[in-house]
Order: C-alpha cells, then sequence, then structure tokens
C-alpha cells in the first residue's frame, strides 16, 4: 500500500530534485492506486511531459514521482483565455510494504505514468506448519 | 461577439475592484477554481493569431482515437471517455483521483473556421487543435491613398 509523504515547509520542500534543474512550481498529479494481489499500481496523470523526462526514484520506501513538462506556447500567437497552467509535477509516497525493486515496472503513455510494484518475497505473509506435539 | 472587456458600468459600481482583487487572489492561492473544473471539463487554453486560433486541452488517458472532435462554424465540440482498463473483484482501491466516465464539451470561437483547414494532435496527453480563418473571411489591410 502507498501512503501520501506530506511535504512540510511548502512547495519547496518537494521542489528540490537530485537531478537537473530544481522545479520551480510543481503539481500535485491525479493518481489512482490499487492493489491487486501481490502487487500495487500507481496511475498519474502527468499530461504534457515526453517519457523521457519522467523520474521515479525509490529510495527506502520512499517514491518519488517527478515530470518535466516542455511549454508549448505556439509562436506567433497570444494568449486568448488560460484554464489550466502548465508546470512541473512532483508527488512522493511511502510505500507499507517492501517492494521487490528489480521487478518495478513503469510505463508512460498518454500523459499517465503507470508503475506497477510488485511485493518483495519477503514481505509476502507466509504460512507457519505448526506441528503436533 | 465583443472585442473588449471594457464595462461601462464598472466605474459606477464600487465593489468591482473588490472582485477583482478577490478572483486574482483566488487566482494565485486557490489554483483552478474547483466549480469550473467540474462544471467544464477538460480544461482548455486558447491562444490567437492574426488569422487562426490554437485550443489546446490536457486530457491524459485518452488515446487519438478516443477522442471526438467536431467543429461547425464557430464551435468546436471535445467529447470522449475514459475507459478504466483495471477492473475486477479483486482490485482494492487506495485513491480514486483521476477523471473518469464521459465528458463533452463546447466552446464558441470568436470567429469562423474553416473545417477543411483544421489540424489536430494529440501528444503526451494534450490535444492541440489549430483552426485558421477561412480565405474569404479573413481581414484585409486596405491601402489609403493620400
Amino acid at each position: 500500500m502507498a501512503q501520501e509523504l506530506a511535504t512540510r515547509g511548502g512547495r519547496d520542500a518537494a521542489g528540490q530534485v537530485s537531478t537537473g534543474r530544481p522545479i520551480e512550481k510543481a503539481f500535485t498529479p491525479a493518481v489512482d492506486i490499487f492493489e491487486q494481489g501481490e502487487m500495487t499500481v500507481i496511475l498519474a496523470d502527468m499530461p504534457g511531459v515526453a517519457p523521457d523526462d519522467i523520474d521515479v526514484t525509490l529510495e527506502r520506501q520512499v517514491l518519488t514521482l517527478t515530470g518535466r513538462v516542455k511549454r508549448q506556447a505556439p509562436e506567433g500567437y497570444r494568449r486568448l483565455s488560460t484554464e489550466y497552467r502548465e508546470g512541473d509535477y512532483s508527488r512522493a509516497f511511502t510505500l507499507s510494504d517492501a517492494v521487490d525493486r528489480k521487478k518495478i515496472k513503469a510505463d508512460f503513455r498518454n500523459g499517465v505514468l503507470r508503475l506497477e510494484l510488485p511485493r518483495a518475497a519477503e514481505a509476502k505473509p507466509k504460512k507457519i506448519a505448526v506441528k503436533a506435539a | 461577439m465583443l472585442h473588449t472587456r471594457f464595462d461601462p458600468l464598472s466605474e459606477l459600481d464600487p465593489f468591482a475592484g473588490m472582485r477583482h482583487m478577490q478572483n486574482e487572489m483566488n487566482r494565485m492561492f486557490g489554483g483552478p477554481d474547483p466549480a469550473r473544473r467540474t462544471t467544464s471539463y477538460p480544461p482548455m487554453n486558447f491562444w490567437v493569431g492574426p488569422d487562426s486560433i490554437v485550443m489546446t486541452a490536457e486530457l491524459p488517458g485518452l488515446s487519438d482515437d478516443s477522442i471526438d472532435l467536431t467543429v461547425h462554424d464557430t464551435m468546436i465540440s471535445v467529447q470522449g471517455e475514459f475507459v478504466d482498463q483495471d477492473s475486477g473483484d479483486d482490485l482494492v482501491w487506495h485513491r480514486r483521483e483521476r477523471p473518469k466516465g464521459k465528458f463533452s464539451r463546447s466552446v464558441e470561437l470568436p470567429f469562423r473556421v474553416d473545417a477543411n483547414k483544421i489540424e489536430a494532435r494529440f501528444e503526451s496527453g494534450v490535444l492541440t487543435v489549430e483552426m485558421q480563418r477561412p480565405e474569404e473571411e479573413k481581414p484585409k489591410r486596405i491601402e489609403i491613398k493620400s
């Protein structure tokens, strides 16, 4: 299961990423999280991000999703109306179960990141046989 | 069509300035207006050039063939449906924040567009539609003789 990691200290706390330029203004992507059998699946909406500009890191139990948006302002045009703003995405979760790092699958299609996190073998419930004396 | 946002009565309305400021504050701190978000999906941005207009809309999770785009005279309509890929009794949901179900939205454009000259792209969950003004309706520059 994934628990949201609340960032303390406002936006800046979430805004620093180890690689590349710091994120100035990060939006929180909408996510769907569900468990299916031995797998936790996270879907995150990050429209406007190219697949190469997505960064997923898992450090200990903290999973961080970041996406950098390529700003697109059509050349020679002026803004008429704005209902949504473009910006980078960032969101962090703490995972309560150990994840089998080697089997994590990440896929980015049509602006949605899909992460499949299989539970590690040691985190699976083990049945212990009780011997009769 | 209203070309300017000038409101002749605004001078007489003592609360106009206050409302304006409140709107600005909401915009700065509140992000997108939640009420507007639920009533009109998807959110759209518009850009205008001299003879064309560009619309962009964020539709993550859809694919180019699941978006229905129609243009008629001065009206652009976008329709579609989010299909849940993951379903079943064995799913245990923890969070469901992403949009679900059908949506439909129509927007009035500031001028008529040529239906044969529309370019639509769908890339990384963002729909971009470029529309041209019909040739005969383009504003003409008129020479002034001295």
